[in-house]
Formats: C-alpha cells, structure tokens, sequence
C-alpha cells in the first residue's frame, strides 16, 4: 500500500520540476526530455558528417591527390552518407516527433515511454561502432552508403561486420520509433481531436512511420546477407554461387526509395505548420495534402528501380519505372501549388522559420525538377552516377530536408525553452547558409552534365574550376552552421521571454500552453471538440 | 535570388549546347545520343516554364501580400477546381513528355542486327576489349603518370582520361558491346555516344552505338568499383570502315607475332638487371595500385609484399598466386593478362625489392613450365 502512495507522490512531483543530474537523461521516460536528446544528438552527427564532407570537399578543390589517399576518400564519401541520411536527417524528426506530437493531439507524452528511452540509447552506440570501425586495419567502409554487392561482400574489408551490425541498431532504433509514433498517434489523441483535425505535421509522421516499419527490416534482411554473403559462405549476391548482385540492388533500393520519403514528408509537415503561421492564413487543401501525402507514400514502394536503369534491365521494366517515377511528381506538384496558394492574399512576415520554410519551398521545387528529369530513363542514362545526381539528392536533402529541421527549430525553439532567440543572428545564419548552399549544390548539375561521375578523388582538369567553386561554398555552409549552433546555446541559456504563444498566426495545441512547456503537458486531455485550439486557455 | 539562378540557368544553355561546353549534356556523336541530348533540353525547358509560373506566384506573393504593406489576410483555404486543375496539367504535360522518352528508350534498348560485336570486361581497374570474329583482345590501362596523379608533373590536357590501347570502333557500322565484369560491378561509360551500361560480375548486358563522325572519344568508370574507381577511364577512337578493317588486320598480325615471339624468347634468360627493370616496369603498371610501389599494401585490404613469407620463401606458392590470382579476393589472375617474360620479371621484382632481397631470379621458363604443370 505504502509503496502505491509513494509512486503516486513521486509521480505527483513530476508535474512540478524534472529530476536531476545525469540520470534524469539516462532513464527519462520523458518525451520531452527524449526529444531534446534526440535533436541534439542529431545535432552532432550533423557535425561530424560535416566535417567528412569538408575533407571531401578539400581533397576536391583542386585536380591531382593532395589531403588523403583514394581508400580513405571513399570511406568519407560512405560515411558521411550513412552519418547524414541515419544519424543527423532520421533523429532530428524523431526528436521533433517527441516533442510536438504529443503536444499538438494533447497527449500527456508518447505511448510507450520506455521503449521511446530505449530507442534513443542505443542509437549513440550504433554511430560509435560506426565511427569507431575507421579506426581498424583497413578503414571502415568504403563501398558507397548503397554498400552494393560484391564490393561490400567479397571485396570490402574486416570493418563490413561493424558496419552491418551499426545498421542493425539503427534499424531497431526506427522501427521502435515509428511504432511509437503510430500508437500515440492511434491511441492518445485528445477527444475531439478526430484524424482529419490532426496538424499536418502529425499526418506526414504518421505516414512516415508506417514507411519505416515497411521498409526498415528490408534493410536489416539486406545487411544480413551481405553478413552471411561475406563471413557464412552464402551466394545470395555471388553469381558465382547461383545468386545475383543486381538482386542486391534491388533489395537496397525497395528500402531505399521509400527512406527518401521517409527524410521528405515530416519536412512537409513542417512547412505546412509555419506558411500558414506567417501568411496569418489558413493551410490551403489540408484534405488535398493528406491525400497527396498519403499517394507519395503509396508509389514510393513502386519506383524504387529508377536508381537501377543501368543494371540492364528489361524494356518494360524501365518504361514501368519510368511512368511510375514522372507520376510521383503529381502528387509532390500539388503539395508545392497548396503553399503557395496558402501564402496568396496572406498578410506574410518573414521571420526566420519563414524564411527557412520558403527557401525550402522553392530548392525543394528545384531538387524536385531535377528528380523529374532523372525520371526520363533515356537521358537518366546520362546523368546516373554523375554529379547531376549528387546535386538533385542534395538539393532534396539539404536544402529541403536540413531547411525543414531548421525551420522547425526556430518555430519552436522558443517554446522548448521559453526564451525568444535572436532574430538578428538567426536571419544571419539563414542568408548565409542560403547563398552558401547554392554556390556549394548548384554547380553541381553543371558538373554532372559535363560528365563528372560521383565518388571520384581525383578529376579531370576541365571540372577544376567548378569544384574550387563547390568547395568553397561547401566551406561556407559547414562554418554557416556554427551559427546556427551559437544562436541556439544563446537561446537555451536566457533571451526575451516567451510568451505562449509567440507567433501571432500560429495555430494548434502546442501554442495553448505556456512557454517553456511544462514537463509535463495535458495529463487532462484538452477537449478540442467544443472550443477551437487557439481559443483555448490551459495555462 | 533562385528566380535570377533560374533566368541565368536558362541564358546559359542554349550558348552552353552551342560551345559544347563544360555546362551542359553533350549532344555526342550518334543519332541516339542526339535524340537524348533533345529530350533533356525539352524537359529541361519545361521545368524553366513551370518554374517561373510557380516561383512568379510566390515572389509575387511575398512583395504584394507581406503584412508591412498593410495587408489584410484573406480567408480561403480551399477550391475544389483549382485542385483538380493542378492535378490534371501536370498530369497532361508528363504524358506529352512519355511519349518522346518512350520511343528513344525503346530505340536505344534494340541492339539487333549488329555489325561488330565487343565483349567489354571490367576489372579492379582496367577495362579488357576482345573482338568477336577475330582474334584480337587487349587490356586497356590509364595512361596518366602517377608523377601528375601526386602533383610532380604538371597535368597534360587528358588528365586521367587518356589510356595505353584504346577501344577502336568502325564509324557507320552498327557496334554491339556485351558488357561483364570479372569482380566487382563497374559501369562503361561513353558520353558522347550516350551508351552507359553496368558491368555486372557473372552477367552480361549489352549496349551499342552507331558513330557518325570519326574521332576519339573519352569516358569514365561510372559505379563505384573500389579504391582506383576514378582511374578506370574509356577511351574509343571511331575510325572510317576501311581504316577500321585495316587496323583489326594489323592487330591480329601483331598479337600472333607476340604469341611466337614468346615461344622463341622462351629459350633465353634474361639477367638479373634485366628482369628487375622490365619487372619494375610492369608492378607499377599493374600491381602498384593495390600492393604500393613501396610494396607494404595497404594494411587489412592488400597485403605487403615487402617481408612477405610467400615472397621471401614460398617460390611456388608466389608463382601460383600470380598466375591464376586467388578467387573471392581481388587478387587477379594475371596469367593472361600479362606476357610469359612480364610474369617472370614481375615475380624476379618482387623477390629482390624494398629488401627482399632474395637474390632468386625467375626466368620465362620458370613460369611456362609451372603454367604446363
Ligand atoms: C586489385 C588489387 C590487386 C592487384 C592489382 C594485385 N594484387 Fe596481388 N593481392 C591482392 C590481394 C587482395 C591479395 C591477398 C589475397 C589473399 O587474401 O590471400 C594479394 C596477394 C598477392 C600475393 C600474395 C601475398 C602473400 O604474402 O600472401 C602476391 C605475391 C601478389 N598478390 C602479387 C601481385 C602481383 C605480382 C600483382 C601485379 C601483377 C598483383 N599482386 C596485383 C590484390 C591485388
Ligand atoms: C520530386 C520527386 C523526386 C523524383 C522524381 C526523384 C527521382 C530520383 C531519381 C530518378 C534518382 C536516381 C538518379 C540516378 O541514380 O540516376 C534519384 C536519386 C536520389 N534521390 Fe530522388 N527524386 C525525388 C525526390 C527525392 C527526395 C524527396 C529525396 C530525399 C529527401 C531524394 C533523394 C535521393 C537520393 C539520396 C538519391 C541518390 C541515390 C544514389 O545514391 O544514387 N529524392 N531521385
Ligand atoms: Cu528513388
Ligand atoms: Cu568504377
């Protein structure tokens, strides 16, 4: 009995102050804590796969061999891939899931605390192998983060066993993640608070986390085999033994078109949250852009050979994959008319998540532009592998993806910590990462067309000056990012107070309560079905 | 500022297309790769029109509807037309745009009815060319010095584009290639003909091309294939039919000489000076890349040959090794790829380099008869 009354107490104390000292980290269950965590673990290993792409993009800056040997420049490239798709893009939205979702459907946390504690802990032990694998005799590994087979297989080194089991704690890490997310989302939302009044941000997570449980085992089948392919004797990829490497490709790409979704659809939830906050306007075709939503998720798992057309496929294999992949434009199409048709005849300002929105609005557009064009298989024929590619997937990833986290951060920045930061550096780090990403990503295409291939140490003299351009903005934006860092620290250590609702246009449960949010938030649900969110008073 | 990006963009191409310039996709040399190059400005320009209507909205928005101005929000948030219309005119245009794409795919995937036919081999990182009808074949190497690699020498106008034997094709003949690899996927890449096609270990694609225009054309690997993918260039010269038939001629002639001159030179020996020269020559040629020129490797990926047991002692086991490589490792067979003399040399080089001093030389004989065995 005593026992009981004593949880209770401690229970009762939570609502008041979060406990301290390391263990508060080590054992929260908390969803606020755990996506803090989150965002800045994120956060670090956006920095060190920066600083791999800084030494790619120094050994790049002029023609010849100067900083590091080929073996070594293929690990940067692999890892910097694997570090920023699975450890700096993944974790950030998980980070902002724990935090928002449960404050925008007025849940007092995630539904399943402990496993959401579990699900970040083991993910600094997966990049610590990872990381730690370079350090073997041979280098961690350096067959591209596509890793195909036979070089990942036969032909890579001892650090491939690392590598595979890194992969496997990642994978564990997502799928506990977007289980989570899919229970909180089923189960805890406020009453009232019925799918098609959900905030599109939980929308595009809701159906970025049935993508990752599809998809994520896939992966973890794949590195299997290339475990069992390498160290056991099987011949899944070995033609040698009856099996196929194009099989591999396969299976990577049948997760991997989906994993680019899965980095781009919490994006657009994110943007679709702040347009309409700043053009003081309602989202225009919120049921349109659920749909739209929900069809790019459906025919992600229906154009994954497009990464593929010159394995030598067959004729109507190609033309399949090529119709499928210019229709997956549509859907992105209306997304992009819905945003601007939100800002039409708004009454707009532009403070810094705004400005990280609309720049994401239109580089996405172009990253979306050049996808369609790598759609068209006879002249994807030209640009696969080349830097076209490497510019097309950047422009998506980081001026869409990276923006998007960005743009969020700065959204809630002040109610994760009750201070406003400051307006002057933050416009700062926008202006500069932007002019710099475009001098870094645009030459690019320029490159790729000309004939550049990807993953190259070393080019011919006339890309020289192209990539002394490239990498010189490539350096800009990584030292852009420093200020991103120190705007944040300024914020989190004291600024101008926060008010709870900070954004005059902003809309949605989160804004309801005080800034910073309480530990603990809506342990009564708000009942959303009488009262409009914004009309609510749950100070 | 993405709006003046855009406009520069679409200033630049049309001058770019013109100067065939280091900006834009080549409009190569075959019909093919014409119709490929005006698929992607076609698609290209679509994208430039979409662009500016969809970008026009939104600067346009951002100047006239900002709060500063006075603005009062609008309130609509919704109309069923105007979505269903921007569902259907993409919809429209991607059609237009399968159409032609369609058609050039179903064009270029049609390699019937060839004139010559090529098998094009990858390997860790050297492409290897072997004519059907004829008995030619012949591995194809960079050419680039490695003093230009390291920055010693300064970089000749074809840097790590230009090869020892390059691929020679008729021009207005159909040519077939069937593509494979011996280890790892690498990819054949031409530009100017539009054929890119992976090598696929254990399988074989095809490709093929028709050049108008003699010349010599330059490509590169284009799928990672390991440490030296980015020194694995493609280089085919297309010459006129009669050349060409003149130039496989002399090969063959060429090839079989080599073959008997092997068997005459069997007899002699050649000294030790001799055979570490030639033998020096060759392992930076084809063993550098993976053992070092220092010979220590590259440690947990190729082994040092400098101390090694097997060089030091194992004459045998070093001689078996070199000649028929050892599978489920990118230790080659070098049997066929290198001459009776250059396998005996190279073997001789290794035994008495960086300190292993062996004093042991290996003679052509040596080898031939461990090749008979
Ligand atoms: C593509 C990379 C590559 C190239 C090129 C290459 N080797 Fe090797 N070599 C290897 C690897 C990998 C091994 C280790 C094989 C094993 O696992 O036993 C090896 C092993 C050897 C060994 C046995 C070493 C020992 O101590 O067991 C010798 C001798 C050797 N190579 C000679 C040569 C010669 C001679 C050439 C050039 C004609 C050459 N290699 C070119 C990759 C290469
Ligand atoms: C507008 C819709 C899009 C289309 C039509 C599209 C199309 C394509 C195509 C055809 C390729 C293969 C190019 C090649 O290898 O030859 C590709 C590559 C790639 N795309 Fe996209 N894409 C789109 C959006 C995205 C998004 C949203 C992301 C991620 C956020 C993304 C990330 C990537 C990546 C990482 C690659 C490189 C894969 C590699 O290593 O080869 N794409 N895209
Ligand atoms: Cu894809
Ligand atoms: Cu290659």
């Amino acid at each position: 009995m005593s026992t009981v009354v004593g949880e209770m107490d401690q229970h009762d104390d939570h609502h008041h102050h979060a406990p301290s000292g390391v263990t508060r980290w080590l054992f929260t269950t908390n969803h606020k804590d755990i996506g803090s965590m989150y965002l800045w673990f994120s956060f670090i290993m956006f920095l060190v796969g920066g600083s791999m792409a800084m030494v790619i993009r120094a050994e790049l800056f002029q023609p010849g061999l100067q900083l590091v040997d080929p073996h070594f420049f293929n690990q940067m490239t692999t890892v910097h891939g694997l570090i920023m798709v699975f450890g700096a893009v993944m974790p950030a939205f998980t980070g902002l899931a724990n935090w928002m979702i449960p404050m925008m459907i007025g849940a007092p946390d995630m539904a399943l605390p402990r496993m959401n504690n579990w699900s970040f802990w083991i993910l600094p032990f997966a990049f610590a192998i990872l990381l730690a694998s370079l350090f073997m005799e041979g280098g961690g590994p350096a067959f591209g983060w596509t890793f195909y087979a036979p070089l990942s297989t036969t032909y890579s080194s001892d650090s491939t066993a690392l590598f595979v089991f890194s992969v496997h704690i990642m994978g564990i890490s997502s799928i506990m993640g977007a289980i989570n997310v899919i229970v909180t989302i089923m189960n805890m939302r406020a009453p009232g608070m019925t799918y098609m009044k959900m905030p599109l941000f939980v929308w595009s997570w809701f159906i970025t986390a049935f993508l990752l449980i599809a998809v994520m085992p896939v992966l973890a089948g794949a590195v299997t085999m290339v475990l069992t392919d390498k160290y056991f004797g099987t011949s899944f990829f070995d033609a040698a033994g009856g099996g196929d490497p194009v099989m591999f490709q396969h299976i990577f790409w049948f997760f991997g078109h989906p994993e680019v979704y899965i980095m781009i659809l919490p994006s657009f939830g994110i943007v679709s949250a702040i347009i309409p906050a700043f053009a003081r306007k309602p989202l225009f075709g919120y049921a349109s852009m659920v749909y739209a939503t929900a069809a790019i998720a459906g025919l992600s798992f229906l154009v994954w050979a497009h990464h593929m057309f010159t394995t030598g496929m067959p004729v109507f294999a190609e033309l399949f994959f090529m119709y499928c992949t210019m229709l997956i434009s549509v859907p992105t199409g209306v997304k992009v008319f819905n945003w601007v048709a939100t800002m039409w005849r708004g009454s707009i300002t532009f403070e810094t998540p705004m400005l990280f929105s609309l720049a994401f609005v239109i580089l996405f557009t172009i990253g979306g532009f050049s996808g369609l064009m790598l759609a068209i298989t006879p002249v994807d024929f030209q640009y696969h592998d080349t830097y076209f590619v490497v510019a097309h997937f950047h422009y998506v990833l980081v001026s869409g993806a990276i923006f998007s986290i960005m743009a969020a951060a700065y959204f809630w920045l002040p109610k994760w910590t009750g201070h406003m930061y400051d307006e002057g550096l933050a416009k700062l780090h926008f202006w500069a990462s932007l002019i710099s990403v475009n001098v870094l990503f645009f030459p690019m295409h320029f490159a790729g067309l000309a004939g550049m291939p990807r993953r190259i140490p070393d080019y011919s003299i006339q890309f020289a000056d192209i990539n002394q351009i490239v990498s010189i903005g490539g350096f800009a934006f990584g030292l852009s990012q420093l200020i991103f860092l120190w705007v944040v620290i300024k914020c989190v250590k004291g600024g101008e107070k926060a008010p709870a609702k900070p954004w005059e246009g902003a809309e949605g449960l989160e804004w309801t309560v005080p800034s910073p949010a309480p530990y603990h938030t809506f342990d009564t649900p708000p009942d959303t079905s009488k009262t409009p969110p914004e009309a609510q008073d749950h100070g | 500022m993405s709006i003046r990006l855009i406009t520069a963009l679409t200033a630049m191409f049309p001058i770019a297309a013109q100067a065939q310039s280091q900006f834009n996709l080549t409009q190569g040399v075959t019909e093919i790769s014409q119709r490929v190059y005006d698929l992607h400005m076609t698609i290209f320009y679509i994208c430039c029109v979409i662009g500016v209507i969809v970008f026009g909205a939104m600067f346009w928005s951002m100047i006239r509807h900002r709060k500063s101005n006075g603005r009062k929000p609008a309130t609509f948030h919704e109309s069923v037309k105007v979505e269903i219309l921007w569902t259907i005119i993409p919809f429209l245009i991607l059609i237009g745009m399968a159409i032609p794409a369609t058609s050039t795919l179903i064009a270029m995937e049609d390699s019937s009815e060839s004139d010559v036919t090529v098998l094009v081999t990858g390997s860790q990182w050297k492409w290897h060319y072997k004519y059907f009808d004829s008995n030619v074949e012949y591995f194809s190497l960079l050419a680039t010095q490695r003093d230009q690699i390291e920055n010693k020498l300064e970089k000749g106008e074809n840097y790590l584009l230009e090869v020892d034997r390059p691929l020679v094709i008729p021009t207005d003949r159909k040519v077939r290639f069937l593509i494979t690899s011996d280890d790892v996927i690498h990819s054949w890449w031409v530009p100017d003909f539009a054929v890119k096609k992976d090598a696929n270990p254990g399988f074989i694609n095809e490709a093929w091309t028709k050049v108008d225009q003699p010349g010599i054309y330059r490509g590169q690997c284009a799928e990672l294939c390991g440490k030296d993918h980015g020194f694995m260039p493609v280089v085919v010269i297309a010459k006129e039919p009669a050349e060409y038939d003149k130039w496989l001629a002399a090969q063959e002639e060429i090839q079989r000489k080599a073959k008997e001159e092997e068997q005459r030179l069997l007899a002699m020996s050649m000294d030790m000076t001799e055979l570490m020269d030639l033998g020096e020559q060759v392992y930076l040629g084809s063993c550098a890349a993976c053992h070092q020129a220092n010979g220590e490797g590259i440690p947990g990926v190729f082994p040092a040959l400098k101390g090694s047991p097997m060089a030091l002692n194992d004459m045998e086991g070093h001689i078996d090794i070199v000649v028929n490589g050892k599978s489920g490792t990118s230790m080659q067979a070098f049997g066929n790829q290198l001459s009776l003399r250059e396998l005996a040399a190279v073997i001789t080089y290794e035994r008495n380099a960086w300190g292993n001093d062996t004093g042991e030389t290996v003679q052509a004989s040596d080898v031939n008869a461990y090749m008979n065995e």
